[in-house]
């Protein structure tokens, strides 16, 4: 495969997932260089009120561990991070996390929209935003402001997920670069690594 | 809607400062824009002008935008491990010194962490060795706290973190419901003195033996959350504690080495030095 958009100027991906993302996004994590370049910032619809458990499910494949990042933590280059359970997590300005315990959005918190939205203001044309199965909404409106801002915008291919919803709701509403099965992710991650050495 | 640009907030801020003394300029931007941003849709105006127009103009319009511009979203028992800790470990400790207690809820909000504390105190037998005080900058949500009446609907998730805190004691007997709505049992309460009081500009004004601040400065930058956690630390006897929320962390602000870490997955630290 061949990708157009692929070089070496995105400083951070943001990936959103809800209902039947976690093999995808599992596969994912296992499938990355142990040196990659970039900060991976994930919200995934997790359970509200269970903190422990998900971060470590996710860190058993995955080439490195994934980190729930504390309010006011900076984002580090290659570091896999992930909303913590009952928080949306933000990206400030000076590239530092920012927390907080606002009102559920898309009936979420984390909300993916949130996550996608604040990184998309503070990495404007340097963010590659991906999109996952799921069954709601969220994140569609985070998607378009990737692309809004220059991103570069990509869903799971929707005949692969288990529920399409999300990724749909965000092809609806905003132009997607690409739209990829699971391991053609892997791929173009694999590619874009390889601008990066 | 168009985007909320940065120069914007700040004249907003200004505009507040000057007028009515608050101080929100270093509040954490993402989430002081998003709220912002809630408040425009709220009353649907069409650009941030026209909301400082009416700030500037309208005192009781300026408090209730305090009300939706600060974050009252609380459960009871938030995060039980918590409460476990503070039930088994921090509150014998204390008690092994003296037998009066005094306890800050520092940003209250709507009071349900009032609620759980007088609870857990209750339960433990020293609720009336106990001397609560809470205080939140929102004049109408600490209406809400004194009232103790919250939606049933949100009981559900109370109910689960009581359970997950493992009591003895059921939470259903410390209210009813009636109408949709639960009625907390003020008795609880009865001797919490809740007051008015804005961290940022406001005096330090008593000692305790726990404060607790717990996901209020994740609101605030970091210059802000320097200046607050000075203002906390002065408020904390000697050997105190302070607890923080669970993905908040003292590691980045100047004081941080007056504190030591007693747990660090529930952010509860003990003060060793003035």
């Amino acid at each position: 495969m061949k990708f157009a958009k692929l070089n070496n100027t995105y400083k951070a991906i943001v990936v959103g997932g809800s209902a039947g993302s976690f093999q995808g996004i599992t596969r994912i994590l296992s499938s990355l260089p142990s040196d990659f370049p970039l900060p991976v910032i994930m919200c995934l619809h997790r359970l509200k009120h269970v903190r422990e458990g998900f971060t470590e499910a996710l860190s058993i494949k995955s080439v490195k561990p994934v980190i729930e990042p504390h309010d006011k933590e900076s984002v580090k280059k290659g570091n896999f991070y992930l909303a913590p359970a009952n928080y949306h997590l933000s990206v400030e300005l000076g590239n530092t996390f920012a927390l907080s315990t606002e009102e559920m959005v898309n009936n979420s918190r984390p909300s993916i929209d949130i996550t996608l939205e604040s990184s998309a203001y503070v990495f404007k044309d340097k963010l590659i935003g991906i999109l996952l199965s799921g069954a709601n909404k969220d994140g569609a409106i985070g998607m378009q402001k990737i692309k809004d801002r220059g991103g570069l915008t990509i869903i799971q291919e929707p005949a692969e997920c288990m529920i399409d919803t999300m990724p749909a709701a965000a092809k609806a509403i905003t132009e997607i670069d690409y739209t990829l099965k699971i391991d053609e992710i892997i791929v173009f991650l694999n590619q874009l690594y390889k601008y990066y050495r | 809607m168009q985007e909320i640009q940065i120069v914007d907030i700040r004249k907003l801020t200004e505009t507040i400062k000057s007028k009515y003394g608050y101080d929100f300029t270093n509040y954490a931007m993402s989430s002081f824009k998003r709220r912002v941003s809630r408040v425009l849709e709220l009353y649907k105006f069409p650009n941030i002008e026209t909301l400082i127009t009416r700030i500037s103009d309208d005192k009781a319009f300026f408090e209730d935008f305090v009300t939706e511009i600060t974050v009252n979203v609380t459960e009871m028992f938030r995060d039980p491990p918590f409460w476990r800790e503070l039930r088994d470990k921090i509150l014998p400790n204390i008690m092994l010194n003296h037998n009066k207690i005094t306890i800050w809820h520092a940003g209250c909000s709507s009071g349900e962490e009032v609620y759980s504390m007088a609870i857990m105190l209750k339960e433990m037998g020293i609720l009336d060795n106990c001397r609560i005080i809470a205080t939140d900058i929102d004049h109408e949500i600490l209406e809400k706290a004194k009232e103790g009446i919250y939606p049933a609907k949100n009981m559900e998730l109370n109910e689960k973190n009581y359970f997950r805190y493992r009591s003895s004691g059921q939470l259903a007997d410390y209210y009813e419901v009636k109408n949709g709505k639960a009625y907390m049992d003020r008795s609880l309460v009865k001797d919490v003195s809740y007051r008015k009081h804005d961290l940022v500009n406001g005096i330090v004004f008593n000692k305790f033996d726990i404060v607790l601040c717990r996901n209020v400065m994740i609101y605030f930058n970091q210059t802000l959350q320097n200046e607050v956690l000075k203002k906390l630390h002065e408020s904390i006897f000697k050997y105190g504690y302070l607890a923080i929320g669970s993905k908040e962390s003292l590691i980045w602000c100047e004081i941080a080495n007056r504190f030591i870490v007693v747990n660090n997955e529930e952010k509860i630290y003990k003060k060793i030095r003035e």
